[in-house]
């Protein structure tokens, strides 16, 4: 039996199956490493003989027997005053099996997101349980993707599952207008792993580039279940459009590569059709949001051909709206580098120098080093850059603003 | 896995050593680097990042971080109600560390070697600048708490 077709059918039902358990037996550690024992014996006995007819059946049985193998030992271990591992009572659980056929169609991943990206937790936190609860990832590839060691990794969701039972965050299905309520969480928690992976452009970070692939998935997995929600489908577009220029960005040596400099042939063109669909359905279905702004400009960038055929006022117009719905002075940033370029690098300085809660951010002082050089005025431009230099947190960035210094003194 | 060291049976041959190569900086001026020549620049940071890329490679590494400019770092004591106080100035002749590799090696010899080929990195014209690396044990953990 194939291993690579049996791995895929594992991994798209372990979501799924951890939320139909923790909506049985609200213990999410106990119906991980239950879901995680099923796996193994599923792919152990299904390389033996084949992949049964009913995959999902047949490792609901599998996982659920261990969970009630786990609570009668457990319970039977521990004294009745200390807390039970479920809270359901043995009999019911027993009657699982039966009903199971029902609740399939009940999305059970969802329910399982909403529970992880809750907003009692830490994002660190919540992305971390995502990744494990969801995505399926083993705590090693989780702690490799943050570049932490396995053991704090083990830590932070362990204390990710404390967090969940305090609160009383059950695994219960969530009606429509709580799922509308909890949606931002959960859409903010996709993001930033999505960056997290994003960010990252070292050889020695490819781990790092899987958080935004899984980021990817699972914001398409949401997409699938929640339809025509705009702020989902901005999401997904601006994902598909930002990652669609991936093999640009980084050149060969690891540097960054700035949007205006990158050979654009290189973009993935299928994944910004797909995105760019995807943002005009979700414009005409009428709310706007942070996300569709977002990937409205992602996409004006990635229809044009190069920088100067690129629909900057467009691209103003949009920060406009963005910066009144958001309020995030980086947006204000942004703003002020477009309307450079509609209106000329001074006009942008003089929007630059206004901004006045973000004159020690490294953003903006590389943001003004461009606009120097665009008027000549390399000795300034250098001098940015290198001031630049001095405050990222990024080494990638560092050696960019360097080198980009460094060129203008050479010539 | 934790390896039980006493059960070595050649205790010439360590296992499992330890150690931090450190990179120091002379003084709290401007790092030297900001006004290198781009070609220059282009060359150390190439054979830093090879460098860790081999060590990758050779299963030797276990860390590398490079560190901010020292001229944002601050100087951090707990006021007398324990809140933060970062008033403190670096003292002018203070070394900073720039950065830092922990290798896991069979030997401290191979450690010293690693050491001097981070301290070949190149400078200006290419050439090499025959940094000061601090190479320090990394003591080995207690045994985990179960």
């Amino acid at each position: 039996m194939n291993d690579a077709r049996i791995n895929g059918v594992l991994r798209e039902h372990a979501p799924k199956l951890v939320g139909a358990l923790v909506r049985r037996h609200r213990d999410l550690q106990a119906c991980e490493d239950a879901v995680q024992e099923a796996l193994l014996t599923a792919s152990r006995e299904w390389s033996r003989s084949r992949i049964p007819d009913e995959p999902r059946g047949w490792l609901l049985h599998v996982a659920n027997r261990r969970v009630i193998d786990a609570v009668r030992s457990e319970t039977s271990r521990r004294l009745r005053e200390e807390v039970v591992v479920s809270l359901v009572p043995a009999d019911e659980q027993h009657a699982l099996a039966a009903d199971e056929a029902l609740a399939a169609e009940h999305d059970d991943s969802l329910d399982l997101l909403f529970l992880c990206c809750h907003s009692e937790l830490s994002h660190a936190s919540a992305i971390a349980l995502t990744l494990r609860a969801v995505g399926g990832l083993t705590t090693a590839e989780i702690a490799r993707a943050f570049l932490v060691p396995e053991s704090t990794m083990g830590q932070r969701l362990s204390r990710a599952r404390q967090t969940v039972k305090d609160a009383g965050i059950s695994g219960e299905p969530l009606n429509a207008a709580q799922r509308a309520e909890r949606l931002p969480a959960v859409l903010q928690v996709l993001y930033l792993m999505f960056n997290e992976g994003y960010a990252a452009t070292e050889g020695a970070s490819v781990h790092r580039v899987e958080l935004a692939s899984e980021a990817l998935r699972l914001s398409r997995l949401l997409n699938a279940m929640l339809p025509s929600q705009p702020e989902v489908m901005g999401l997904l577009s601006l994902m598909l459009l930002t990652d669609a220029r991936r093999a640009a960005r980084v050149g060969e040596a690891g540097e960054l590569i700035p949007l205006d400099e990158q050979d654009r042939s290189k973009w993935n063109r299928e994944q910004i059709e797909e995105g760019s669909e995807l943002i005009e359905n979700a414009f005409a279905l009428g709310a706007v949001g942070a996300f569709q702004l977002q990937a409205a400009i992602a996409s004006l960038h990635s229809e044009a051909a190069s920088t100067e055929s690129t629909d900057w006022p467009q691209i103003v117009a949009l920060y406009e709206v963005l910066m009144r719905v958001t309020g995030n002075p980086m947006v204000a940033l942004n703003h002020a580098v477009a309307w450079a370029m509609v209106k000329g690098p001074r006009a942008g300085l003089e929007k630059l120098n206004a901004l006045s809660e973000l004159q020690d951010n490294y953003r903006l002082i590389a943001a003004r080093g461009h606009l120097l050089e665009r008027l000549g005025e390399r000795a300034d431009a250098a001098a940015a850059f290198r001031l630049a230099a001095q405050k990222t947190g990024s080494i990638a960035e560092r050696n960019f603003l360097l080198l980009r210094a460094a060129s203008l003194i050479a010539r | 896995m934790r390896r039980e060291q006493s059960l070595n049976p050649n205790p010439e041959r360590q296992i499992d050593m330890k150690f931090m190569l450190a990179m120091n900086h002379r003084g709290n001026g401007a790092p030297q680097i900001l006004s290198w020549a781009k070609d220059d620049l282009k060359g150390h940071i190439n054979y830093m990042k090879q460098f860790a890329t081999k060590l990758g490679k050779q299963g030797e590494l276990v860390a590398a971080e490079g560190l901010a400019f020292p001229n944002e770092a601050k100087l951090v004591k707990a006021n007398p109600d324990g809140t933060p106080n970062t008033d403190g100035v670096f003292p002018e002749t203070k070394e900073f560390l720039v950065g830092y590799w922990i290798v896991e090696v069979e030997t401290v010899k191979r450690a010293y070697e690693i050491a001097a080929e981070a301290s070949m990195a190149p400078g200006q014209q290419g050439k090499p600048l025959h940094l000061d690396i601090e190479v320090r044990q990394v003591m080995s953990a207690p045994p985990p708490v179960e």
